[in-house]
C-alpha cells in the first residue's frame, strides 16, 4: 500500500520557492511616464506602426505599454504611479498550454515564454488566455514607408500579418551576450546588457537580469525593497517581474 | 388535402377522449394515416420535382449573399488581414467564435432528434428524421467556415491537423482547440455517414422513378441497392450502431466547445458547469431551428402537409419547453455559484453583464430563451400551430446567439487588466455572419430539390407496425414491434 512518503510530497516544488532566469524590477516610483521604454522596444523589435485609428480601437503594437490609473472623481482626481506593463515571462504560462500549434512555447534554456512566429496560425487563443493581457495581433499588413525599413533590427524577424507577438525580453541580445560570453570562455556578466525598455529609461526604473543569482542587482533590488508585487500571483502564473511602489 | 389538415388542426384540441371514430385517428396521426406505397412514393417525388418561380428568386438571392457576404469578403479579408473585421484587444475572438458555437448549436438537434428519438422508438419521429439529419450536416460546414474565418493565417490551416510531415511537428494535445477540431471533424464524418445510411433506400426508390441525370444521380448514390432481405439487415444493423454510437460523439462536441472557454484562466469563463450548460444550450437552438425548418417544408413544398402535421409540432414543442426548462435550471446554476463566488472580477463581469452597454442583450436572452418558451408552448393549441412554433424557434434562436455573444465578446471586454478594457463592434463579421446562413438556407434548399426530404421507408415501415382495430363501438390504436 502506498504511503504518504512513497508519494514524494517533498519534492513538489512549491510555487513560492519557484526561482526564474531572467527577471525584471520595476520601480513604478521612479516611473515617469515618459513612453521612453515604448519607443525604445518599437524600434528594437521591429514593431508595426499601427496607425492611430486602428491604435485607438485597441489594436495598438507595443509589447511595452504603460498603465495610468487614477482614484477619485472629479475635480478630486489623484494619479497612482505608472505602471509599464510587459510579458511578465510566466514560469507557468496560460499562454502556453492552449496553443494548437506549439506557436507559443516555454525555453527550458532561458526560461520564458517563446512567440514561434512561423508557426502562429492566429487562434489568438493564448491572447484571451494572458491574464496580463500583453499579447499583441498583427491585424493588417501595416505599412513601413521609406527610408523606415532601413531601421529595422536584423537579429529581429519582421511579421506578417496574422500572427501574435509579445515582449520576448530582448532574446536577441540575451543570444548576443551569451555568444560573446562563451567565445572569451567566461560567464555572462551581471549589467553586461539589458533590455531595450530598461536602457532606454531616463529614471532608471526598469532593472533586468539574473533573478537566480543572489548578487545581480535585480536580486539586490529585490532585497533592499523587500515589498515587491508580483501582478496576479495568485494565479499561480509564477510571473519573473516584480514591481514596486510607495516607498 | 389543405381542408384535410386545417380539420385536423382544429380537431387536435377537442378534449373527447372517448368514442373517436377511425377518421379522428387517421386525421390526427400520419402513422395511423397509411396511403398506397406507391401513391407516397409518387408523393415524395413530386414534391422533390416542384419549383415555383419563388424557389429560385429567392435561390438567386441567397446565391449572391454567399457570393458577397462568403465568397467576396472572406477572400477580401485573407488578402488584408483581420483588421477589416471587428476583434481588437481584448476581445481577440468575435461573432466568428459566436457563430461557430452557434452552428454546432444548430448541428446538435439533428442528431438528437433523429438518433436519441430512433433509440428510444419515438415514433413521431419519422417524418422528418432527414429534415433534421441534414441540418447537423449543414451547419457543420457553416460552424467549419466561421472557424476558419476567425484564424489569422487560414491558408496554414491544416497545421492544425495531425498529419506525418518530415519536420516532425504535431498539433499540442493540450490545447482545448486541438480537441475541438477532432471532435468536429469526427462529428461531421459520423454525422454525414448517419445522414447516408438511412437515405439509401429512398435513394433507390427515386432511381427507380427517375429518368435523365437524375436516374444516373440516384444511381450512384444508391449503392445498388436492391431491397433484399440480406441489404436490409446490413443497414439496419448500420444505422444501430451508428444511432448509438453518435450520441456520445454529440455530448463530447458540445461539451469539448464549451471547454475552449472552460478550460481558460478568465473570469466569467472558468466555470466547472459549461460541459452539460453548453450542451443544453446547444438542444435549445437546434430544436428551435428543427421546428423553423419543418414550419418552412410545411409551407412551402408540396405534399408536405401529409408528412408534417400538427402533432410533430406539438411533440416538438414539448421537447422545447422541457429543454428551455433545463437551459434556464444550468444558466440559474451557473450564475448563482460564480455569484456567491465573491471572486471581484466576477462581480464586475457579471454587473457588466446585466448592467453594462449591452445589458439589453442579457435580458432578452432570459426573454427569448426562457419566458416566452414558457408562456407559449405550455399551450397544446399554440404549440401545434405551425406558424407559433415558428416564431418561438426563432426567438429561441436569437435568444441563443445573444447567449453566446455575452459568453464570449462581452465577456472578454471586461478582464483583470482595467487598463485594456474596451467594447467589441463586430465589422466584417456581419457580412461574413450573413453569408453562411445564405449559404445553410441554399445548401437546405438545394438539397430539398434532390434528395427525398422525407424518410419514406420509415414512414412506411411505422405504418405498417401501427393499426386501428375495432373492439365493440371502441377504436382502438395497436402497435406491433417490427425490428
Amino acid at each position: 500500500m502506498a504511503t504518504l512518503a512513497d508519494l514524494k510530497i517533498s519534492e513538489v516544488k512549491l510555487s513560492e520557492e519557484h526561482v526564474g532566469k531572467w527577471g525584471m524590477v520595476i520601480d513604478q516610483d521612479m516611473c515617469t511616464g515618459c513612453q521612453a521604454c515604448v519607443a525604445a522596444c518599437a524600434m528594437e523589435n521591429n514593431l508595426s506602426f499601427v496607425g492611430e485609428e486602428d491604435s485607438g480601437y485597441g489594436r495598438s503594437m507595443h509589447w511595452i505599454r504603460i498603465e495610468r490609473f487614477w482614484e477619485g472623481e472629479y475635480p478630486e482626481v489623484k494619479m497612482t504611479p505608472n505602471q509599464p506593463m510587459m510579458c511578465q515571462q510566466c514560469g507557468s504560462a496560460p499562454c502556453e498550454p492552449v496553443c494548437p500549434a506549439f506557436a507559443t512555447v516555454h525555453s527550458q534554456a532561458e526560461q520564458l515564454n517563446l512567440q514561434v512566429y512561423n508557426r502562429c496560425v492566429g487562434t489568438r487563443y493564448c491572447a484571451n488566455n494572458c491574464p496580463y493581457q500583453v499579447r499583441s495581433f498583427n491585424w493588417r499588413d501595416y505599412e513601413r514607408p521609406e527610408p523606415l525599413p532601413n531601421q529595422l533590427n536584423p537579429d529581429v524577424t519582421v511579421r506578417r500579418r496574422g500572427v501574435m507577438e509579445k515582449c520576448t525580453f530582448c532574446i536577441q541580445r540575451i543570444h548576443k551576450a551569451q555568444d560573446k560570453a562563451k567565445s572569451e570562455g567566461r560567464e555572462v556578466a551581471d549589467g553586461e546588457f539589458t533590455t531595450a525598455c530598461a536602457q532606454a529609461c531616463p529614471a532608471s526604473a526598469i532593472t533586468f537580469g539574473r533573478v537566480d543569482d543572489p548578487d545581480s542587482l535585480v536580486s539586490q533590488l529585490a532585497r533592499v525593497h523587500g515589498h515587491g508585487v508580483k501582478h496576479l500571483e495568485e494565479l499561480g502564473t509564477l510571473p519573473n517581474v516584480t514591481y514596486f511602489k510607495g516607498g | 388535402m389543405a381542408e384535410y389538415n386545417k380539420k385536423a388542426e382544429n380537431d387536435h384540441t377537442k378534449a373527447e377522449l372517448h368514442n373517436h371514430g377511425e377518421e379522428y385517428f387517421r386525421e390526427k396521426h400520419l402513422m395511423l394515416d397509411p396511403l398506397p406505397r406507391g401513391q407516397m412514393n409518387e408523393m415524395v417525388m413530386e414534391s422533390m420535382h416542384t419549383t415555383s418561380w419563388k424557389f429560385w428568386a429567392v435561390f438567386a438571392v441567397l446565391s449572391a449573399i454567399v457570393a458577397y457576404g462568403l465568397v467576396y469578403t472572406w477572400a477580401k479579408m485573407i488578402v488584408e488581414g483581420l483588421g477589416i473585421a471587428g476583434v481588437n484587444r481584448p476581445a481577440y475572438w468575435g461573432v466568428f467564435l459566436v457563430n461557430t458555437v452557434f452552428w454546432i448549436g444548430i448541428s446538435h438537434a439533428g442528431t438528437f432528434i433523429s438518433a436519441i428519438l430512433r433509440v428510444f422508438k419515438a415514433e413521431f419521429r419519422r417524418p422528418f428524421t432527414r429534415a433534421a439529419e441534414l441540418m447537423t450536416t449543414f451547419g457543420l460546414v457553416q460552424a467549419g467556415f466561421s472557424i476558419f474565418m476567425h484564424l489569422g493565417r487560414v491558408w496554414l490551416f491544416y497545421w492544425l491537423m495531425p498529419y506525418p510531415n518530415e519536420r516532425m511537428l504535431w498539433p499540442n494535445m493540450h490545447s482545448p482547440l486541438t480537441w475541438d477540431l477532432l471532435a468536429i471533424t469526427t462529428y461531421l464524418l459520423s454525422s454525414t455517414m448517419y445522414l447516408f445510411l438511412p437515405l439509401i433506400p429512398d435513394l433507390a426508390m427515386a432511381r427507380d422513378r427517375s429518368t435523365g441525370w437524375r436516374k444516373t444521380f440516384y444511381k450512384t448514390l444508391a449503392l445498388g441497392f436492391r431491397g433484399t432481405e440480406g441489404e436490409w439487415t446490413h443497414l439496419r444493423n448500420a444505422m444501430n450502431i451508428f444511432a448509438f454510437a453518435i450520441i456520445p460523439v454529440m455530448f463530447s462536441v458540445h461539451t469539448i466547445v464549451s471547454w475552449d472557454f472552460a478550460a481558460a484562466t478568465r473570469p466569467g469563463w472558468n466555470s466547472t458547469i459549461f460541459g452539460p450548460y453548453f450542451v443544453v444550450g446547444a438542444l435549445h437552438s437546434g430544436m428551435g431551428a428543427v421546428i423553423m425548418v419543418l414550419a418552412v417544408v410545411r409551407g412551402t413544398m408540396k405534399n408536405m402537409k401529409y408528412f408534417i402535421r400538427p402533432e410533430h409540432f406539438e411533440a416538438i414543442g414539448k421537447l422545447m419547453l422541457i429543454i428551455s426548462m433545463t437551459w434556464a435550471y444550468f444558466f440559474f446554476n451557473d450564475y448563482m455559484v460564480q455569484w456567491y463566488g465573491g471572486d471581484k472580477w466576477t462581480h464586475q463581469l457579471l454587473h457588466f453583464h446585466e448592467a453594462g452597454p449591452l445589458g439589453w442583450m442579457w435580458f432578452a436572452m432570459l426573454i427569448f430563451n426562457v419566458a416566452i418558451p414558457w408562456a407559449v408552448l405550455w399551450n397544446r393549441r399554440w404549440r401545434s400551430t405551425p406558424w407559433i412554433a415558428f416564431i418561438v424557434g426563432l426567438l429561441i434562436n436569437v435568444g441563443m446567439w445573444f447567449e453566446r455573444y455575452i459568453i464570449i465578446p462581452v465577456s472578454l471586454s471586461i478582464n483583470r487588466m482595467p487598463f485594456t478594457w474596451r467594447l467589441y463592434e463586430p465589422g466584417v463579421e456581419i457580412p461574413l455572419g450573413i453569408g453562411t446562413l445564405a449559404f445553410f438556407i441554399l445548401l437546405y434548399m438545394a438539397a430539398s430539390r434532390l434528395i427525398p426530404l422525407v424518410p419514406v421507408w420509415e414512414v412506411q415501415e411505422g405504418q405498417m407496425a401501427h393499426a386501428l382495430k375495432k373492439y365493440g363501438r371502441e377504436t382502438v390504436v395497436t402497435v406491433s414491434e417490427l425490428e
